[in-house]
Parts: C-alpha cells; sequence; structure tokens
C-alpha cells in the first residue's frame, strides 16, 4: 500500500525555494520599465481645488503624472462594490484617482509614472496641490455626529441591518436577570510583511496582459482588470507566485494601483511595478475591527440565557468595497457554541473619514466571540457560579447537529451548524490548563502581582462556496501536476494539496507538483479567504484526482485485458489488487491516454498509430472521452462547515507596571480531519500571536484630523518574539458531513477568540470588568486607581 | 531636474566581486535587489524596524534598507542566497528552518535567517535568552516565533552535531 500521506505532519515543499532566497514575490519581478508612485491625500476631509504637476514632468526619468482628469475610459468609475448586500443602502467606494473630494488620509490622488521609485518620489515633492480642508469625521462618536464623509449619505449610516430568532423582547420580559452591557472594540490591520504589489507587463506581440500580483484572489484581479480596461479575459493573465502574507487585506481587489499598472503597460509599452511602502500599508490599504456593542442579557437562576439582544455599530471607514461581510459576520458568529432560543441583532455601519474596513483575519468574528464570552462570564459573576460552568449549561449538544442558528451566514446561505462537540472541547482546554486547581495558582502569584485565568469558546463558519475546482494530470514521466486557482500566502497548500491527491491517486508525495493562483493554469476560483482553501481547494483537487484514477484505471484495464473493478493503484502503478507482477505504471498510463501520431520518447511509441494497441473498429479516442490522463474536479459546498474551539489563558498582570504578562496560553481546535497537523498548528500560532496582538498591543491611533499617528512599524506595536509566548495546542476532530474528506477550514481560527479569553484572564486577576479591547498597561493603571472600565 | 550622479560601486556579495552603478543614495537593500538581482533579500517596512533586509556585513546582521550602497564597498556581504554551500547542500539554519516548520509566507524568512546565521556561526549553544536577543528584531506576521524559536534551537543543534 502506498503510505498515507493525509494526516502526516509532512515537510512542506514550498520551503527549499523559500530558505534558499529562491521565492518569487511580486516585486522580485524585473526591474526593468516604470514604477508607479501615488501621491496621498494629507487631509482626512478635502475639497481639492488645483493640482500643479508641472514641475514634476520637468525631473528626468519621469514618464507621465496622471490626475483624475487624465484617466480615460471606464478608469474615470469608482471602483466596483464587490459585495452587494440589501441592508447596505448608501454604497460608496473610491475613484482611482480622486474625483475632486479625498475622504482618508491616505487616498490616491495623483500617479507617477518614472523610471525607477526613486526618480517617482523625487517628482512626487513637485507637484503642488491645493486643498480646502473640511472636519474630519474620525471614530463612532463623531460618525453618529453631524459632520458627514459623504454629502449625500444622511448620518454616516452606509447600512441598518436587523435579525432576529424567537422573540426577544418577551424573553427579556420574563427573564429573571437581565443585564447590560456595552463592549468596544479597535481597529488594527493585517500588517502582512509583504504589502499590496503588482507588476503588469504587456506583450504586444501576443496581446497579452501578464500580471504578477500579491493577492490571494487571481481571478479577482484578472476579470477587474479586464472589466475597467474593457479587454478580454482571455488577454489577462494573473498569477501569484509567492505571496508575502495575506489575511484578508490582498482580497480586496481592484486596487487603484492594479488597474494603473496594468493600463500603464499597454499604454507605456513596458513593464510596470507598483510595490507599496509600509506607510501606505498602513495609510492606503485596508483596516479591521472598530466596533461597539450594547448587549441586553436575560437569564434564569441556572445561567441559562433566556434571550440576547445586540446592537452595534461598525466603522467602515470612508468606503465599503466589500459591503457589509464584516458586520454580517459579527451578526451571525455571535451566538457561537451556545442556544439561542431568542436572539435579536441589529448593526448599524457608519463612515468615517479613516481607511477602509474590509476583513482582517478572523474578520469580525474576534468581536462576536468578546461579545458573547464577555457576556457569560458577566452571567457567572452575578450568579456566583463558575465561568465554565455556564458555558455547559448554554452548550448547543453534540447530538443536535445539525443545528439551524435560524439566521443567514455571510454565503447568503442559512447558517446550520453541520457538527461538533463543544462540550467536550471545553473539557479538554480545562484540563489542559488545569482550570479547577487554579485557586491555588492564583494564591502562588508573584509577590506584587495578580494572577487570572480566563477560558472563551467559539464557532467559525469555514470553507464557504461558491466554489473551487482542481485540475490533476499525470505526465508521460509520471510526475503529477496539480493546479488551482485560489492563491497561497503561507498556508503550505502546495504541501497539503500534493498530500491529498497521492493518497487519492495512489502516488509517491514527491511525484506530486502544486500550482496554485494563475489563471493561465486555471481560470475558475473564488480565492484564499475565511478560511476556505483547504476545504473547497482540498476537496476539489480530490474530486479530480479520483476522476484520474477511474481512468487510468480503465485505460489500464483495455492494456491488462482485465475487469477494471480488480484494479488497483499502489505506488503510481496500476495493477490486479494485492499483486504487483501483473501491472503497468501510471506513466505508461498516460502514453496509452493520448494515441498519438508522432512519437518523441521510447516510451510514446507504444501509443503510436501502428502499435497494434486498440479496437480498430472504434475510433483512438472515444465518444465522451478526451486525451490525456487528466481530469478537472469541482467542490461547491452547499453551505459553510462550522469549526470551533476553546482558548485558556492564564496571566498575571505586575501591580507597579500594570503589565499583562501570559503565563500558559492553550488552544483546543476542531478542523475535522487534519491533513497535516504541523501546518495546522503553525496556522493556530500565527493566529494565537495576531490575537494577542490585537488584545495588547496593537491599535490604529488616529488623532482627531484622521491623521493615523503610528503609520509605521516603529509606533504601531506589532509584536516581537519577546511578546509572544508559547501556545499549548491540542486537537479534536469531528469530521464535517458536508465533504468527502471531512474537513473544516483552519487558517484564522487561531485570532478569534484571544481577546475574550485574555480579558477574561485580566478581569479575574484585577476584580473589575473589562469592557474593551486592546487593552494597554496605562489604561489599566487607569482602570485601577477608579476600579473600573470606562467605556471610552 | 537632471539625473543626479552616478557612482561605480563595487560589492562583494556571496564571495564574488560585482559592480554595480547607482547614485549615492542607493540603498544596500535595492541595490541588491534591483541592480544585482538577488531577490532573497526582502524589504518588509524599508525603516529598519522589520529585520526582513537583514543581511551579513562582515559576520554581522546589518539592515540593509538604513545602508546605502556605496557604504559598505569592498565590505563582505553575505545574502540567503549565499547560505547554501557550492553543491546546494543547506545550511543548518534552512535546514532547521524547513524541519521546524519555521516558516509560512516567507517573506521574513531570509532576514531571520541571515540573524540566526550570525548567532549560531558564533555561538552554536545559545541559551534560549540568546536565542531571543537576537532574534527579537525581527518581525514574522505568520508563525507567532514559535517554530522559529525552535528552529533556532534546532540549527544550533545541527551545527553542534555537525562539528562532532
Ligand atoms: S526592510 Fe529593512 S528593517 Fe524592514
Ligand atoms: S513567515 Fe510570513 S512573515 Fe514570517
Amino acid at each position: 500500500m502506498t503510505p498515507q500521506n493525509f494526516g502526516r505532519a509532512i515537510r512542506r515543499t514550498e520551503d527549499d525555494r523559500l530558505v534558499t532566497g529562491r521565492g518569487s514575490f511580486t516585486d522580485d519581478a524585473g526591474s526593468t520599465g516604470l514604477s508607479l508612485t501615488m501621491i496621498r491625500s494629507p487631509y482626512a476631509n478635502a475639497r481639492i481645488l488645483s493640482i500643479d504637476v508641472s514641475e514634476a514632468l520637468e525631473v528626468e526619468g519621469v514618464q507621465a503624472v496622471l490626475t483624475y482628469s487624465d484617466l480615460p475610459g471606464r478608469l474615470v468609475e469608482p471602483l466596483p462594490l464587490l459585495i452587494p448586500h440589501p441592508s447596505l443602502v448608501a454604497p460608496r467606494t473610491q475613484y482611482i484617482l480622486a474625483n475632486e473630494h479625498v475622504r482618508y488620509v491616505g487616498q490616491a490622488i495623483v500617479a507617477i509614472f518614472a523610471t525607477d521609485r526613486y526618480v517617482g518620489e523625487d517628482a512626487a515633492e513637485r507637484v503642488i496641490i491645493e486643498y480646502e480642508p473640511g472636519e474630519a469625521v474620525v471614530g463612532i462618536d463623531a460618525a453618529l455626529g453631524p459632520h458627514l464623509v459623504h454629502e449625500d449619505v444622511p448620518g454616516n449610516v452606509a447600512a441598518d441591518h436587523s435579525e432576529h430568532v424567537g422573540d426577544v423582547d418577551t424573553a427579556l420580559a420574563n427573564a429573571s436577570h437581565v443585564l447590560e452591557l456595552e463592549l468596544n472594540m479597535e481597529r488594527s490591520m493585517g500588517s502582512s510583511l509583504e504589502g499590496r504589489a503588482s507588476h503588469a507587463t504587456w506583450d504586444r506581440h501576443s496581446r497579452k496582459l501578464r500580471i504578477q500580483n500579491a493577492t490571494q484572489t487571481p481571478t479577482s484581479v484578472r476579470f477587474a482588470v479586464a472589466n475597467i480596461l474593457e479587454i478580454p479575459d482571455e488577454q489577462v493573465e494573473v498569477f501569484a507566485i509567492d505571496v508575502g502574507g495575506g489575511f484578508g487585506t490582498k482580497v480586496i481587489h481592484p486596487w487603484p494601483e492594479d488597474i494603473l499598472t496594468a493600463w500603464g503597460a499597454i499604454e507605456y509599452d513596458c513593464p510596470v511595478k507598483f510595490t507599496e511602502d509600509r506607510v501606505e500599508h498602513f495609510i492606503s490599504s485596508s483596516h479591521e475591527r472598530a466596533q461597539r456593542h450594547q448587549i441586553k442579557v436575560g437569564f434564569d437562576e441556572e445561567g441559562r440565557i433566556l434571550g440576547l439582544d445586540v446592537d452595534f455599530i461598525h466603522d467602515n471607514g470612508a468606503y465599503t468595497p466589500y459591503g457589509m461581510i464584516a458586520p454580517l459576520i459579527t451578526a451571525t458568529q455571535l451566538p457561537g457554541p451556545y442556544k439561542l432560543p431568542n436572539y435579536r441583532v441589529r448593526f448599524r455601519s457608519v463612515y468615517t473619514n479613516t481607511v477602509q474596513v474590509t476583513p482582517y483575519r478572523g474578520a469580525a468574528r474576534p468581536h462576536a466571540v468578546f461579545s458573547m464570552e464577555r457576556t457569560i462570564d458577566r452571567i457567572a459573576a452575578f450568579l456566583e457560579i463558575d465561568r465554565a460552568e455556564v458555558r455547559r449549561r448554554n452548550f448547543i449538544q453534540p447530538d443536535e447537529f445539525p443545528y439551524d442558528l435560524g439566521m443567514i451566514f455571510q454565503d447568503g446561505r442559512p447558517a446550520i451548524y453541520d457538527s461538533g462537540n463543544y462540550p467536550e472541547l471545553l473539557e479538554k482546554v480545562l484540563s489542559m490548563i488545569e482550570w479547577d486547581d487554579f485557586p491555588e495558582r492564583r494564591s502562588q502569584a508573584t509577590p506584587g502581582r495578580r494572577r487570572g485565568i480566563g477560558v472563551a469558546c467559539y464557532v467559525e463558519g469555514t470553507g464557504l462556496g461558491p466554489y473551487e475546482g482542481g485540475h490533476v494530470r499525470v505526465e508521460t514521466g509520471g510526475k503529477v501536476q496539480v493546479s488551482t486557482g485560489l492563491a497561497s500566502s503561507g498556508q503550505g497548500h502546495h504541501t497539503v494539496f500534493a498530500q491529498i491527491v497521492a493518497d487519492e491517486l495512489g502516488v509517491p508525495f514527491e511525484d506530486v507538483e502544486v500550482v496554485t493562483g494563475d489563471t493561465r493554469r486555471f481560470q475558475y476560483a473564488v480565492g484564499t479567504f475565511a478560511s476556505r482553501a483547504a476545504v473547497t481547494s482540498g476537496n476539489a483537487v480530490a474530486e479530480a484526482a479520483r476522476l484520474v484514477k477511474e481512468k487510468a484505471i480503465s485505460i489500464a484495464a483495455d492494456a491488462l485485458e482485465a475487469n477494471p473493478d480488480d484494479l488497483e493503484i499502489v505506488d503510481a502503478q496500476v495493477q490486479v489488487k494485492g499483486t504487483t507482477a501483473r501491472g503497468i505504471p501510471l506513466a505508461q498510463v498516460a502514453v496509452l491516454a493520448n494515441p498519438l501520431r508522432y512519437s518523441f520518447s521510447e516510451a510514446a511509441r507504444a501509443a503510436t498509430q501502428f502499435a497494434g494497441a486498440g479496437d480498430l473498429d472504434e475510433p483512438p479516442v472515444k465518444p465522451g472521452e478526451d486525451p490525456g490522463l487528466e481530469a478537472t474536479g469541482w467542490y461547491s459546498p452547499v453551505r459553510a462547515t462550522f469549526a470551533s474551539g476553546a482558548h485558556a489563558v492564564e496571566v498575571e498582570v505586575d501591580a507597579a507596571t500594570s503589565e499583562v504578562e501570559i503565563l500558559r496560553y492553550c488552544v483546543v481546535h476542531d478542523c475535522g480531519r487534519l491533513i497535516n497537523p504541523m501546518i495546522v498548528e503553525g496556522q493556530i500560532h500565527g493566529g494565537v500571536a495576531q490575537g494577542i496582538a490585537g488584545a495588547l498591543y496593537e491599535k490604529m491611533a488616529y488623532d482627531e484630523d484622521g491623521n493615523l499617528q503610528n503609520a509605521s512599524f516603529m509606533d504601531f506595536l506589532m509584536p516581537y518574539c519577546t511578546e509572544i509566548p508559547e501556545v499549548e495546542i491540542d486537537h479534536l476532530e469531528t469530521l464535517s458531513p458536508l465533504n468527502p474528506l471531512g474537513i473544516k477550514g483552519a487558517g484564522e481560527a487561531g485570532v478569534i477568540p484571544v481577546s475574550a479569553a485574555i480579558a477574561a484572564a485580566v478581569e479575574d486577576a484585577e476584580g473589575f470588568q473589562i469592557n474593551h479591547m486592546p487593552l494597554f498597561p496605562s489604561e489599566l493603571h487607569e482602570m485601577r486607581a477608579i476600579g473600573v472600565d470606562e467605556p471610552n | 531636474m537632471n539625473a543626479e550622479e552616478s557612482y561605480e560601486i563595487r560589492l562583494k556579495v556571496n564571495g564574488r566581486t560585482q559592480h554595480v552603478t547607482a547614485p549615492a543614495r542607493r540603498l544596500l537593500s535595492d541595490a541588491l535587489r534591483g541592480e544585482l538581482g538577488l531577490t532573497g533579500t526582502h524589504v518588509g517596512c524599508e525603516h529598519g524596524v522589520c529585520g526582513c533586509c537583514t543581511v551579513l556585513v562582515d559576520g554581522a546582521p546589518v539592515r540593509s534598507c538604513l545602508t546605502f550602497a556605496v557604504a559598505v564597498q569592498d565590505k563582505d556581504i553575505r545574502t540567503v542566497e549565499g547560505l547554501a554551500a557550492g553543491d546546494g547542500e543547506l545550511h543548518p539554519v534552512q535546514e532547521a528552518f524547513k524541519e521546524c516548520h519555521g516558516l509560512q509566507c516567507g517573506f521574513c524568512t531570509p532576514g531571520f535567517l541571515m540573524t540566526a546565521c550570525a548567532l549560531i556561526e558564533q555561538n552554536n549553544d545559545p541559551t534560549e535568552q540568546e536565542i531571543t536577543e537576537a532574534i527579537a528584531g525581527n518581525l514574522c506576521r505568520c508563525t507567532g516565533y514559535q517554530n522559529i524559536r525552535a528552529a533556532v534551537r534546532r540549527a544550533a543543534e545541527i551545527t553542534r552535531s555537525d562539528k562532532r
């Protein structure tokens, strides 16, 4: 038998390239041609009175300096609204270059095409722009105030959305206890170490626009560019070879620079590159996470939740290119693993003069979990019941799946949990962190420090549609080539898809080569986000491998004069079950699969027309068959599959400095069947680190004029290794019944419950409520003085 | 405005001397990546904080985004492309990062590899504290550092066993 690859911690095939400096990131592409430099608004809200580019044009090496009025064709239109939603009554997207008005610091106004970035920046200094600044709307309070971000959007409200199950008013009225909470969360951002980038070349001979782009979704870039430049899709090829992290930001195409580089490559007939610098990533890509939640919860004496009423405000920044996906996720993922017979949620999404808000790893689930878990902890404190016990009493039970939340998920389909075992997750994490013995450890806290413990549970909708596809082809040399359309930015897709295909097809792992995110190899795809790649592309390549196997067996059955039912593929050989003696190598089947007139190798002779193979009364390629040992498989899930987990953390807070030290961090994670535990754990480590970053270190520090004051790695406190503890991980594998491989997504999970767990632990240590995140030592210090977390 | 003055700069990279014609303000990171095509050295912040652009200059880790190419003429520059042996055998740090899953997207990796290489070539038995201090100036957004630490530990171990 071929060894099972699925489930093993196989080393990544990506790594040889990446550790030797042979990776291929977008900025690594050719350094000839033109470089695109953008001039961005220094004002959060201003009218542009005039732009004088004449001096910039004098700079040697400058090809062109463009403003909005220079843009041709469809480039003058606002960028597309990617995901419309009925609640989004006032969607707004930005122009490629600002059209008379700028609405956030960082908005692109002028595009400079020059021989290199140094020259482009020299020219940028010589462009004179006159502004008439207006009042900046920064933060949720300001959004609810009198000033408008878009003159024609009253109240700054982009969307007002409500959903409910059951009858919340009656439930609250009849509940023995009702508590109210206000919970706040701040902005952060993906901050991939590679920023946005695009490199476009135009081959005027073959009339192809070739674009390497730092993207999670190459097909989006392709269709957006083809659409806006009004050229056939066929002329646009997009690929992402290596992508230096995405975290959601690299889903939101087209960026203005995607279009400008593509257009420039054709217009100036030379390669054009844009590479975002770090400041630009801070002020002109995307942020996420600012929300304020008002919660009312009714419960009984046992701590069972009877009704939950949530009203939250989502700060969507200046534009809404990705629709209402983030707040919709908060709304539907807020119930988590708990039964909420009566749940009502309303959100208003409001404009502010700040960078646009689109999903960042976790995608508005950290807020949802923070809201739900803080609420449960509050109930426990009120009733003086153990926090774990209140969770136990509210869990959806393992025999209640499929469990219908009664709401519509972000894929437009009913939110129905497919599988899981929430009580077991909790028990596992409690025993890992030794929850029951904590009182003893509390008393052993380092003198002068306070110790606390917290736990948080979550459910994450993953692996949603609409679909992904995969292509598998056996080459006559024996290599198995696999491609799928979504891109990779560190998830190890090349390795895990090879593991899946190797097992399905019966070939050695080493023979499988995977390409992702290249529209020349696979034209139809959705993208890498929402913890969906392994589920969707994984099942698609598995299906393609099964089809190839079927085909190989049918061809080999003819050649071996055997019954297809008696054949198997083991170690890349098609053979009669249980015997290696009667068989034919898969590579040779690939030869036979392609009837030839010409032979280019010894092996290929067997497939030529005088070789005597095949029935002479039938066409060489039989009706309904295709030449080649290859197949395309698709996976289109009826709806998302729901992963889940529980985190527990023990902290000590320093009495003098108010610094929070994490003593232990434990994770129990259920993403169904694990394809490669090493990679899943790596995803969890990285997610937890981002969660800790969002809980204790990072926020976007806007001043009231809308300047982002910490737009550099010097001031934005992205953690180094000194801030991140070791994470202890255990798994639970409840298989998803929705897909043949039984898998659920794992990419985002790590980040989701961290703020909730840490808030709970700090609250436990300090004895006063923690109602907002992130939580900085300076704030904690002040809160200690007054003994309460004042809503900010 | 006219083009600025260019200089002929001698850069000794990975044991090979090459000539680059560039203005005085050309950063070492840009000269390596652009003029010399050594794109293994990455630029994550271009203001000296992330460590992605770390190369070794005379054996010590240096931020190539804060260094002018003209300033390191004739010095011994080592980049990630020069880590593996001539026959392709990986350096212990490269081997260890693979083995310990010390990289995900791989963007920060060259900087970590060069930093770890400098540490381990000086001290093949570092304490946890020394490992932390060595890599505490490099950012990684993907891994959460746990496996990077493990990789540095492992690289030291491989180096020690190679010596025996
Ligand atoms: S690119 Fe040099 S330190 Fe970030
Ligand atoms: S592996 Fe992606 S930034 Fe470190």
